[in-house]
């Protein structure tokens, strides 16, 4: 099964992931500084800075990048709860 | 006899810097707010009015059914068709309520809001069921930013979390006045409005602060570093009594309470784990002993041991959201853990536990239930849980008085940081 590393930079900690995993999923069972509303996309509270392997994730849907751009986000980040893992990442908190 | 100030008595709007007025409404009859909050006199929802030479803002709005006292001192003072701005400070329903009434009647007015404000603001003025989407005006401000009033600037302060994601703070730089939200705000209802002339509220202050503040600490500290450098000769919350006598000794009240008491009690970088257990028949009570004999092992570990049942809840509360790990042991009562320790675990919502680590264990006599619903309650508060839970049957023997030595051991190492912490962790394992 295809695999990734997703390096969480506020903690240092990485941790090797199957391919699609959330990035919220890996974040909240490691206690990483990632902050967390809706889980589903809607209010931007995850918003993650990617410093490495931004073509490493799935790419954002049309409704997540409505959500970045209301929340002014600025380039490279991501909502947690919607970007996928599918090579090696770093990402923090934005 | 004194004349005493009583903006119960009109509906005009009060003066109280240059061109700056309070046009809020009292509810002096609010037991408890928002569930959660007893309000012992109730509270005032705070809107403010600014006026300048080329256009007056509004900052804040008040909650719905106060809409009509509002209005009024509104209009006592200024037209619609002067509102140039508005500004939202925090978009929490008792300070938008009259929101969408206010644009009605000043449709011209443009919205000044936090960048984490624009999916609340939609949310709060969904279009009616004839109309597909519902067009406004607005602008994200942040940190820096300014809005001029002619004669009179209003600068922006983003203070996330405070205590909500879209918390911003407004300063008006000619007359030195805070507009905070929420922050430096408290649920106290008094017709006299401004601190000097109210009576005491003291409690009412440090109980909003550590009901509503407190969860965001780490926001606190960030948002003083942009309020204190300020001169300030008045802050204007949206709750309670307006602060123009001394207001400094807010700011500085606010550092004292976000500060950590723990960190002048203990020596240099000192974890603290405590262990809070329950017992019925004395079994999980020697598990405890055990466990925190284990733990006690690392010098750099301070180990505290307490009986819940000796204990009340509010003080536990206090020692918990210092500490660095949590032992929680319970028997197993009817396939579930012991109400006190629910009480205590369901008390933390005003705490910040993310990250802290967890760990539960306990004697059961049938089906041990109270460890794994225990260490998924922690789990649901973010916690780390790094050692899986320790269950004994009855009456624990030396092999297993051992291993409670060991858990305790195990989560003290992981604590100290002498158990290395693994360079990379499969998803697999963890829990």
């Amino acid at each position: 099964m295809a695999k990734g590393k997703i390096t969480f930079e506020d903690i240092e900690q990485t941790v090797n992931v199957p391919a699609g995993t959330r990035i919220i999923e890996v974040s909240e069972k490691i206690g990483a500084g990632i902050i967390y509303g809706c889980r589903e996309g809607d209010c931007g509270t995850c918003i993650t800075h990617v410093t490495e392997g931004w073509n490493n994730l799935t790419e954002p849907s049309v409704l997540e990048e409505k959500v970045l751009k209301e929340n002014m986000a600025s380039r490279h980040d991501r909502l947690a709860c919607q970007a996928q893992v599918l090579g090696d990442c770093k990402v923090k908190p934005a | 006899m004194k004349k005493q100030m009583d903006v119960s008595c009109h509906r005009h709007a009060v003066e109280f810097a240059d061109g700056v007025y309070w046009v809020g409404a009292l509810d002096p009859t609010l037991r408890t707010f928002d569930i959660i909050l007893s309000t012992a006199n109730g509270t005032t929802y705070n809107s403010y009015l600014v006026k300048g030479s080329e256009g007056v803002a509004v900052i804040d709005t008040v909650k719905e059914n106060f809409s009509d006292e509002f209005f009024s001192r509104l209009e006592s003072e200024v037209d619609y068709s002067d509102i140039k701005y508005i500004v939202l400070n925090h978009l929490e329903p008792d300070h938008t309520g009259a929101l969408p009434e206010l644009m009605r009647r000043a449709p011209q007015a443009k919205l000044y809001i936090s960048q984490r404000a624009v999916s609340m603001l939609k949310a709060l003025l969904k279009p009616a069921a004839d109309k597909k989407e519902n067009n406004f005006d607005y602008t994200t401000v942040n940190t820096g930013d300014s809005i001029s009033l002619g004669n009179r600037t209003l600068s922006f302060l983003h203070t996330p979390f405070l205590h909500w994601p879209d918390t911003q703070c407004t300063y008006l730089e000619e007359e030195a006045v805070l507009f905070s939200g929420d922050v430096f705000g408290c649920h106290y209802c008094d017709q006299r409005l401004f601190n000097d002339l109210v009576g005491d509220f003291r409690f009412s202050f440090d109980y909003y602060y550590a009901h509503i503040m407190r969860p965001f600490k780490t926001y606190v500290m960030d948002a003083l570093k942009l309020i204190e450098p300020l001169k300030i000769k008045q802050i204007a919350p949206t709750h309670g009594p307006i602060l123009r006598e001394r207001p400094r000794r807010y700011v500085t009240h606010y550092r004292e309470l976000s500060t950590s008491s723990l960190s002048r009690e203990i020596v240099n970088d000192n974890k603290t784990l405590i262990i809070f257990y329950m017992s019925s028949y004395g079994n999980t009570a020697r598990m405890a002993k055990e466990v925190s004999d284990g733990a006690s092992d690392f010098d750099d570990v301070r180990v505290s041991l307490y009986d819940l049942e000796g204990g009340e809840t509010e003080p536990f509360v206090d020692l918990i959201e210092e500490a660095d790990a949590l032992l929680f042991g319970s028997p197993t009562i009817n396939g579930d853990a012991v109400k006190p320790i629910w009480d205590l675990l369901s008390s933390l919502v005003v705490i910040n536990l993310k990250g802290k680590l967890g760990g539960a264990f306990g004697s059961y006599g049938w089906s041990g239930e109270a460890v794994p619903m225990i260490e998924d309650r922690m789990r649901g508060l973010k916690m780390k849980i790094p050692q899986e839970g320790l269950r004994v049957k009855l009456i624990p023997d030396d092999e297993e008085l051992e291993a409670c030595r060991l858990f305790g051991y195990q989560v003290a190492s992981v604590l100290s940081g002498k158990k290395e912490q693994q360079d990379v962790i499969d998803f697999a394992d963890l829990k």
